[in-house]
């Protein structure tokens, strides 16, 4: 069984369509979005919910106005600022638990956040682990494991061959979350400095997390220089570019009609998805 | 007057709205660019800023010091996060998941924890055009970007116009980034990914009482349904930038629009105007 995570750095370089489109691609495989903040994956495969999950994580501190004496000792000590006048701003509370501790009249108890849901539904093209995590909340990095754990159940469990999952955007927690001990990520990016700059940082993750790594320039030629230089700069650090995608409005249009680009438009797009895919597998 | 620019999805235009906005008030106000997409900053491609200075950023992380430690197990019993275990006669550390918030050392009752800093990032400032700029950096392979993210928003001088770019997403990076903020612009595009992304963003900035407006990018391409939802939330749609080859083509030489194309400039001073009247609006009447 192969885990292919595909990331990006820079926000909407087309992730979510690729991975729409290797999952009209390929076969035996199950399909999960870590992108728990925004998720988007289920507006092109069209799911239907089997299964909805409460995902409890992380605590949040409450103060008993009752038996507060407003000693001012919780205030002092929070590093994260979220006490103010011996009130716990839920949003800044990071749940570390020292004010519950430290209280000297145990004013103040601790309880589990509602963070978000996590599903398992149906498609067409194979089943889809996806999450949501709530507004405002904490723990990503938790929720994204949690998907990425229910689909490797999956997989084990139908002897798939593939988990093809659409990850977040940036370097940070859950990106690190969604690619470590995954066997391959799979980096799309586009020709712009930005695209440029970026591709570099994520590709520094993959390899501060020994994960191999291939490239998708995606809408290559709306800036061919650009391209060259992310071609040049994966040349000399012997990472393949596995695929180059046109710009082309057909990407938009499928969209807009939530199916994968391959499915809608036979065009160049396509073929290129098909080449790249046979890269990847 | 802080404006944060944030979007749910990625790349819907927010570092070209922030860089523009910046550089357009940058002539009548005293202006500031802090860039708070701290995983991966983008501004200072655009600004090419000249940088005056740095500081590293850290975590206090513990220390134990195994000659006090009588392997009691409080500290890794208190700590929320698994960042510390205690074994028969050893204490692990696990620095990258620590969140510093210093009660294993505050609790430990031999005082056998110290705390030392672990760099997470680094916070540079500097200026181009007359606008004063800070960014920060998250370290390749770090995981908690908020430390870095307070970090950077520490380099905001209150009198000043600051405009806040914000990582994508909806979780704690843009919570942190938008906090504090009298106003947010939320960037999105005319697609089903746009819109989906876009109201997760709204009930984000709601949740913090943050009134807000949309700028639309890429008009022209995909669907009407975002301006439904806007009227339909009574969101103003404060501009409107339409799906064009040239604007893309500066965008990825990394020139900011409004020194690619001048006459955008008095949209974006326009956009301002009508943020400040909103603000005010809302100051003078009582909160919701």
């Amino acid at each position: 069984m192969k885990e292919i995570v595909v990331l990006s750095g820079k926000g909407g370089t087309g992730k979510t369509s690729i991975v729409g489109s290797l999952a009209a691609l390929a076969e035996d495989k199950v399909l999960a979005d870590c992108d728990v903040d925004a998720a988007d994956l289920h507006l092109l495969l069209s799911p239907s919910e089997k299964v909805r999950n409460e995902f409890w994580s992380g605590q949040v501190a409450h103060i008993d106005k009752g038996k507060c004496t407003e000693c001012g000792l919780c205030q002092e000590l929070c590093r994260f600022n979220a006490i103010e006048d011996f009130r716990v701003d839920a949003v800044s509370c990071e749940g570390c638990g020292f004010c519950f501790h430290i209280c000297p009249v145990e004013a103040i108890t601790m309880s589990e956040r509602m963070a978000g849901y996590w599903f398992i539904s149906d498609t067409k093209y194979g089943p889809l682990v996806h999450a949501r995590l709530g507004v405002a909340q904490e723990n990503s990095g938790k929720l994204v494991a949690v998907v990425r754990q229910q689909a490797k159940q999956i997989a084990e469990e139908q002897g798939l061959d593939y988990i093809i999952s659409d990850g977040p955007p940036g370097i940070g927690c859950p990106v690190i979350s969604s690619l470590s001990g995954a066997g391959l990520a799979l980096l799309v990016t586009e020709p712009s400095l930005s695209g440029i700059h970026d591709l570099e940082r994520v590709l520094g993750v993959c390899r501060h997390f020994g994960v191999p790594a291939m490239v998708c320039i995606n809408k290559y030629d709306l800036n061919k220089e650009n391209t060259r230089q992310i071609e040049d700069q994966c040349l000399s650090q012997g990472v393949e570019v596995a695929g180059r995608i046109p710009f082309d409005n057909v990407v938009t249009e499928s969209i807009v009609q939530g199916v994968p680009v391959v499915e809608y438009s036979n065009g160049n797009v396509t073929r290129e998805m098909e080449r790249m895919w046979h890269s990847l597998r | 007057m802080i404006i944060s620019i944030a979007s749910g999805k990625g790349g819907t235009g927010k570092t070209l709205v922030a860089t523009s906005l910046a550089l357009s008030l940058s002539c009548d106000y005293k202006v500031q660019l802090i860039d708070c997409d701290v995983e991966e900053p983008n501004d200072h491609v655009f600004l090419k800023p000249e940088i005056t200075g740095s500081k590293s950023v850290s975590i206090l992380v513990p220390k134990v010091d195994e000659e006090k430690c009588t392997y009691c197990g409080r500290c890794a019993q208190v700590c929320a996060y698994n960042a510390i275990a205690v074994l028969d006669n050893r204490v692990l550390t696990f620095p990258q998941l620590c969140h510093g918030c210093g009660a294993c050392s505050y609790l430990c009752p031999e005082k056998a924890i110290t705390e030392e800093s672990r760099e997470t990032g680094v916070v540079e400032w500097g200026h181009s055009n007359g606008v004063g700029f800070a960014h920060g950096k998250l370290t390749v392979g770090e995981a908690m970007s908020p430390p870095v993210i307070r970090e950077v928003k520490e380099r905001a001088n209150s009198g000043d116009v600051v405009i806040i770019d914000v990582a994508p997403g909806t979780s704690c990076p843009v919570v942190e980034a938008i906090k504090g903020s009298d106003y947010c612009i939320l960037v999105t595009e005319p697609t089903p990914f746009g819109l989906s992304d876009l109201a997760l963003a709204v009930e984000t900035v709601r949740e913090l009482d943050i009134p807000c407006g949309v700028v639309l990018n890429r008009a022209g391409v995909g669907d009407n349904k975002v301006e439904e939802y806007c009227r339909e939330k009574n969101i103003p749609i404060l501009l409107t930038i339409p799906l064009d080859t040239e604007i893309a083509r500066l965008y990825s030489r990394g020139i900011a629009l409004v020194d690619g194309i001048p006459q955008w400039k008095s949209s974006f001073i326009q956009i301002f105007d009508e943020i400040m009247e909103i603000v005010d609006e809302g100051n003078r009447s009582p909160k919701r």
